[in-house]
């Protein structure tokens, strides 16, 4: 007999191992069913159930109230919440009970959620106001090594920064936005043709601000999942403060060669980059990779004391590129001058030629501040914060599973 | 040739005068850099592990590979017998150049011999395969847990991650490319 004086408490079913006996509720999918007992599962955990078990097929959803005995549950009521209407497990599928793989990405889906407040929340605390701006748009980046998807009436963005510069010009100081980008042909460990990109300026303001940012935003991700360090692949890497390196250091140190002496090679200097400087970046401290050479920064200022290097930093947390930072080219006769340069650098390359976007153009002729700017792969901070090396993981549907 | 974005797991290379497999294939590229594709290739002779990085254009050359159908008769001492059932022509591959397949080979099992000119270097088993667990803890005790599987030693040597209602004597289909179970066997 049930007392009176006694109700069913609400308990996960991966919980119940730290639950007194006594009435629980528990609500779960029913994977597996035989005389006398089924196995009810949720996504913490799974535990067998006795009792009246008749109503339940193999695949149900249910919601249960019974007692928890220390070791199963005795069923005493069962409510069916759904019910598979295709073969259960579905077909294609091997396996009826949800795979650890399967629990370890609901759990970092969780934690993306909590990161995601913890940023917003710091980005207030910041003071820089969210804006949204347009996903389709005439004109994608020039860059050589981008492109774009093409759509009805333009293309999708590979980063909102020229509608955000708009915003700047047109008189918005410090803003910030969360926003799918996206990139033809990217797929692999760190990147998803759609991603999810956190940009954002300080205007007026230079580079130095927005690393400043990048580091109370990194912080606050990771405090948002109760962590004040990341479990790095060599070892725990401390928050507590972020190192420089410019690429010319980083060229000599870990490379042994000299940067400007590789860079007539393009493809050269990137396979260093990926080969051999990018695996030791950021594996006890976080790092900023700053100063890149001018030719590989089409949208930032020059460094004022040496012309050949420019304002462009980015972010390298366990051997992995987390952001890029600008101090913006605000100068219009300049940037056009760069962005009919790109558009040569695509045609030579046989590569689609998009056309220059001339508001954006115009918005800097209306003039900008100085200012710092920064885009940072939210997914790959996740990645971070959840321990996973697999950005595929951290999404709630990768592009594999469409 | 192969174009470096046509090839796949297991896709076969002759780099260096040696036959490779492709074990992994990753997309890499700096934000606003060139991509490669960096790739982990076995040796299919030595079993030895390299890393290499291609750019995005670059071609490779495919392996003179080929794979006969062949029967697994017995192991013997530390290497394993098969037998083409047309030829009857027996042949041996070593424990080493089996690697973990050798936990899916049960006496009878047909399975395909890999040959790169004319020598035979490895073997691919069926995709499933039907084997017997000797060895599995009860798993009922607390019944709950955030891992809701648990391992089980097989008839062939081959440690299998299982649910909970397994038990010893129960015959599992287990699929042979990543080590798997797929389900329980009505015997």
């Amino acid at each position: 007999m049930v007392s009176v004086l006694e109700s069913f408490v609400d308990v996960r079913v991966g919980e119940l191992a730290r639950h007194p006996p006594g009435l629980v509720a528990l609500e779960g999918r029913a994977v597996h069913v035989e005389e006398g007992r089924a196995l009810l599962e949720d996504r913490w955990g799974a535990v067998w159930l006795s009792g009246a078990l008749e109503s339940i097929t193999r695949g149900d959803r249910v919601r249960v109230e019974g007692r928890w005995t220390g070791s199963t549950v005795e069923a005493l009521s069962i409510e069916r919440l759904a019910r598979p209407t295709r073969a259960f497990p579905s077909p294609g599928s091997d396996h009826a009970w949800l795979t650890a793989d399967e629990r370890r990405r609901l759990g970092f889906l969780q934690h993306r959620a909590h990161i995601l407040l913890a940023i917003r929340d710091e980005l207030a605390e910041l003071q820089l106001l969210e804006v949204e701006t347009p996903l389709v748009v005439p004109s994608p980046g020039l860059d050589l090594h981008l492109d774009a998807m093409a759509v009805e009436r333009g293309f999708l963005i590979t980063s909102p920064e020229y509608q955000m510069k708009r915003l700047l010009s047109a008189g918005l100081g410090d803003i910030y936005q969360i926003a799918k980008c996206f990139r033809r042909g990217e797929l692999g460990p760190r990147h998803q043709p759609e991603f999810t990109m956190l940009e954002w300026y300080r205007s007026p303001g230079d580079l130095e601000a927005v690393l400043t940012d990048t580091e109370d935003i990194v912080k606050a991700a990771l405090e948002g999942v109760g962590r004040d360090h990341i479990e790095g692949e060599r070892g725990p890497i401390a928050l507590d403060g972020f190192d420089r390196i410019s690429v010319a250091d980083a060229f000599r140190d870990i490379a042994g060669l000299d940067v400007l002496e590789v860079l007539p090679d393009e493809e050269r200097f990137f396979r260093i980059i990926v080969e051999t400087i990018e695996p030791e970046l950021g594996r006890a401290r976080p790092v900023f990779l700053t100063r890149w050479p001018a030719s590989m920064a089409s949208l930032a200022r020059l460094c004022p004391d040496d012309p050949r290097f420019a304002e462009r930093a980015e972010l390298f947390i366990d051997g992995m590129e987390l952001c890029n930072a600008f101090g913006e080219l605000t100068d219009a006769v300049e940037q056009r001058a760069r962005l009919l340069r790109d558009q040569d650098a695509r045609r030579a390359a046989n590569l689609p030629v998009y056309p220059i976007d001339e508001r954006f153009l115009a918005a800097l002729e209306d003039g900008i501040p100085p200012s710092g700017g920064n885009a940072l792969g939210l997914d790959r901070l996740v990645m971070l914060a959840c321990g996973t090396r697999q950005i595929g993981d951290v999404v709630a549907i990768p592009a594999s599973r469409l | 040739m192969y174009d470096i974005t046509e090839i796949r797991k297991n896709t076969k290379l002759l780099i260096d005068g040696a036959p490779f497999t492709v074990i992994d294939f990753q997309f890499v590229k700096p934000g606003k850099g060139q991509a490669f594709t960096r790739t982990k290739l076995r040796n299919l002779l030595t079993g030895n592990v390299i890393e290499r990085t291609f750019k995005s254009n670059e071609s490779l050359a495919p392996a003179d590979t080929e794979e006969r159908q062949q029967q697994f008769l017995y192991p013997e001492g530390d290497n394993y017998v098969f037998m083409d059932t047309k030829s009857y022509d027996q042949l041996y591959l070593s424990a080493a150049q089996l690697g973990d397949t050798r936990f899916f080979l049960q006496d009878g099992t047909m399975v395909d011999v890999l040959f790169w000119d004319e020598k035979p270097i490895g073997v691919t088993p069926p995709t499933f395969v039907e084997l017997k667990v000797i060895e599995t803890d009860p798993g009922f005790k607390g019944d709950t847990s955030t891992n809701t599987l648990k391992a089980a030693k097989m008839d062939t040597g081959a440690t299998v991650q299982v649910p909970l209602f397994v038990n010893e004597g129960d015959v599992l289909k287990v699929d042979t490319r990543t080590g798997d179970y797929v389900e329980r066997v009505k015997k």
